[in-house]
């Protein structure tokens, strides 16, 4: 395999090489992939570094992640805009930060950013409450509900200020035996 | 097993006397009545005991027939006692090892969703997955969480206890009432009575065991209860009625000598038998002299005359006989379970959703409602009649294919039953977690069903007429013989110095030392693991 592609310059490549935890074959394939998302919005010329977008529906609509309650939030944490639009980086950023190569501290960052629903730096009690309704389908009442968060905060809050901070998350996060094998996406 | 090597290698049926139906059966023998009773052709067949006979060997292998009997039947029970401790062993390392519950809720908010799940399906059974493994937490949560007033807890408790002990006294003493009764009836000869009356005893035993555990259902409400542990003493409370039921009918029986079903009666049939014996003994001599046309010779060198087998007078056969009442019994056990199933879930199914538009009150939330799954009522049931089968297959050999005929028939059934008209609990709980629970009463009953055969194998006698032990003063005797016979003569020294119990005392000294000692290390050895995983934190 020869540097036959046209796609990017060498220099980019090595540049997503460094900042992804992806091969240079698995960048291209990605790139194909994010191409086939929009083929007419989706130059194959990125060597001029085009500015390109693709809306939040048709990243939402990508096998890996249609059936994910949470795609919504995954795609806003990884955009630059914060609503879901995402360009090829962010693209290669998302799935690189979900890959298995990624190591459990940045996953736990990025896990954090994803369950912070309003995006105050908090876990708060109602970023749990719309936590634990997305991964029940609105089936559990709400003292259920209730009943859950408080737990949740009873047992993660450390410093006792009623929400989880990062540190209290990644404390209690990297206990977790099933946190790396959940928290993967393989595309 | 030995059902296949008597069919492959004993003689055909009717060659030899106790094979064959003796005539004056034939003309009943093939009634569906008789059948059903599994008396008449079904009684000589295979199944029972009385088929196999007591040469030493059979066929051209030499095949040890009444060793490899006897050996099967002690081989399987402790096969099963076996194969009870090793699940159980296996349970408590697992249950040991996920103690964890900081974090619990966390957890599983967090890390239950599998981001690689891309099929749609799957997303729906995962999201069913974890509801109800939430709903299970906040169940363990809200129980350890509630505030209770003892005084008022404690006294509920009491109640339901005495509500349940009245019960069962209740219980017992009808079935005394019943038992006494049908004796009145037998004394005035059964012809008299209907269906009912000679029934009877049948009828209540299996009219209790139906509407007694959902009466202990209403009295456990009141004990309020975490379900896992309202669902032991429910399972305790049946056991507890099953088997008071038994022993009232045993001991109301126990004066006056009534052939009907009972665990423990070989004791009493073998009492009649005895005396039936002699008397078939002696007429044996006597039948035998009239063939040679008076005479009785002392060394009888006269050809044997050939008689069909089916004219030679039998004697009775008290293992055959209890053999019999087990396999009626489970079959009656099969079809009572299958009519309940039927009445109870289907019936009652149609009859909610149909009638619903025309009743007074709505059918599906009040009264009548879709019966639960009963978890404690067909694990008893799967328990018992595993009882009753290690009971009943040292004297019907055969029973053990038939259970296992049922039981796929029944799962079959059954798993169409709840699918179509059963309901889940509405709090759910874990009921897996309970399995030792479950394995300790299977082997409570192995041990009480193993208890009568091997009482029977050491201090009765065998019939004389049938069986592969026939002849012989006890059941065991087998063993004795084959080494004398068979293995070098050293082996019987040796075996004979090894069961001196001045040998045996010790060693069984030493096993309980080394079962306290093991036990002392395990606990340590947790201790330590909970002291390890502390500093982990």
């Amino acid at each position: 395999m020869g540097n036959k592609q046209t796609i990017f310059t060498p220099e980019q490549l090595d540049a997503y090489q460094d900042c992804t935890f992806f091969t240079r074959k698995e960048i291209l394939r990605l790139f194909y992939r994010y191409r086939d998302l929009a083929p007419q919005l989706v130059p194959l010329d990125y060597t001029d570094k085009p500015d390109v977008t693709l809306p939040y529906e048709l990243i939402g609509s990508m096998p890996e992640l249609k059936d994910n309650p949470f795609r919504q939030r995954i795609a806003e944490v990884f955009s630059e805009d914060g609503d879901g639009n995402m360009t090829l980086d962010d693209f290669l950023d998302m799935f690189s930060v979900l890959s298995e190569m990624a190591p459990r501290d940045l996953k736990a960052y990025y896990a954090f950013k994803i369950y912070d629903f309003n995006n105050d730096d908090y876990i708060c009690k109602s970023d749990l409450e719309k936590t634990v309704n997305k991964l029940t389908r609105n089936e559990l009442t709400p003292e259920e509900v209730s009943l859950v968060c408080e737990k949740v905060i009873y047992e993660a809050d450390v410093d006792n200020d009623g929400k989880l901070s990062l540190e209290d998350f990644q404390h209690m996060i990297v206990r977790a035996p099933d946190f790396l094998s959940t928290f993967h996406i393989r595309i | 097993l030995i059902f296949s090597f008597q069919a492959l290698m004993g003689k055909p049926y009717g060659s030899l006397p106790r094979k064959t139906v003796p005539r004056a059966e034939e003309a009943s023998a093939m009634n569906f009545a008789t059948l059903w009773d599994f008396s008449g052709f079904a009684q000589y067949s295979v199944l029972f005991y009385g088929y196999y006979n007591n040469q030493r060997t059979i066929g051209w292998l030499k095949f040890r027939m009444p060793l490899s009997y006897f050996l099967v039947g002690v081989g399987t029970i402790g096969y099963s006692f076996m194969i009870v401790i090793r699940t159980m062993a296996r349970n408590a390392n697992e249950e040991g090892g996920g103690d964890d519950t900081s974090f619990n809720f966390s957890w599983k908010m967090f890390t239950s969703w599998d981001y690689l799940i891309g099929n749609p399906e799957t997303a729906d059974n995962k999201f069913a997955s974890i509801t109800t493994s939430f709903k299970e937490a906040i169940v363990e949560e809200q129980e350890s969480r509630k505030e209770e007033n003892i005084h008022l807890t404690r006294f509920l408790r009491v109640l339901a206890n005495f509500l349940a002990l009245c019960t069962l006294a209740g219980s017992g003493y009808l079935i005394f009432f019943v038992v006494r009764r049908s004796q009145k009836f037998a004394l005035e000869g059964l012809e008299n009575y209907g269906w009912w009356e000679r029934n009877e005893v049948n009828m209540v035993m299996s009219l209790l065991g139906m509407f007694c555990p959902t009466l202990f259902d209403v009295i456990s409400s009141l004990e309020n209860y975490h379900p896992r542990i309202a669902l032991r003493w429910q399972l305790g409370r049946i056991f507890a009625l099953f088997l008071g039921n038994l022993y009232t009918f045993i001991i109301a029986l126990m004066d006056e000598i009534n052939l009907k079903a009972s665990y423990l009666l070989p004791f009493i049939i073998f009492n009649m038998h005895l005396e039936e014996e002699k008397i078939v003994k002696y007429n044996m001599t006597i039948w035998e002299a009239s063939l040679y046309n008076g005479t009785i010779p002392e060394n009888s060198t006269a050809p044997p005359i050939q008689v069909d087998p089916a004219d030679v007078p039998r004697g009775p056969c008290w293992e055959t006989m209890v053999g019999q009442e087990f396999v009626r019994l489970t079959v009656s056990d099969t079809m009572t379970t299958y009519i309940t199933i039927l009445i109870g879930d289907f019936l009652r199914a149609v009859f909610v959703r149909f009638f619903n538009y025309c009743w007074c009150w709505d059918l599906e939330y009040g009264f009548p409602s879709y019966s639960e799954f009963d978890i404690s009522g067909n694990v008893l049931g799967l328990i018992f009649n595993q009882g009753m089968i290690w009971m009943g297959s040292f004297y019907a050999p055969c029973l053990p294919a038939i259970n296992v005929f049922r039981l796929h028939t029944s799962m079959y059934l059954q798993c169409w039953a709840v699918m179509c008209c059963n309901v889940p609990q509405e709090r759910v709980f874990k009921a897996s977690r309970s399995n030792n629970f479950y394995m300790a009463m299977l082997l409570f009953i192995l041990f009480l069903s193993t208890l009568p055969a091997v009482y029977t194998i050491v201090s009765i006698p065998p019939s004389f007429d049938c069986g592969p032990f026939s002849g012989k003063t006890r059941m065991f005797e087998v063993i004795s013989e084959t080494l004398e016979h068979d293995f070098p003569s050293w082996f019987g020294k040796v075996f004979g110095y090894a069961s001196n119990p001045g040998l045996i005392l010790p060693f069984i000294l030493l096993m309980v030392l080394s079962i306290y000692y093991l036990n002392a290390t395990s606990k340590s050895y947790k201790e330590a693991n909970l002291e390890l995983k502390k500093k982990l934190q």
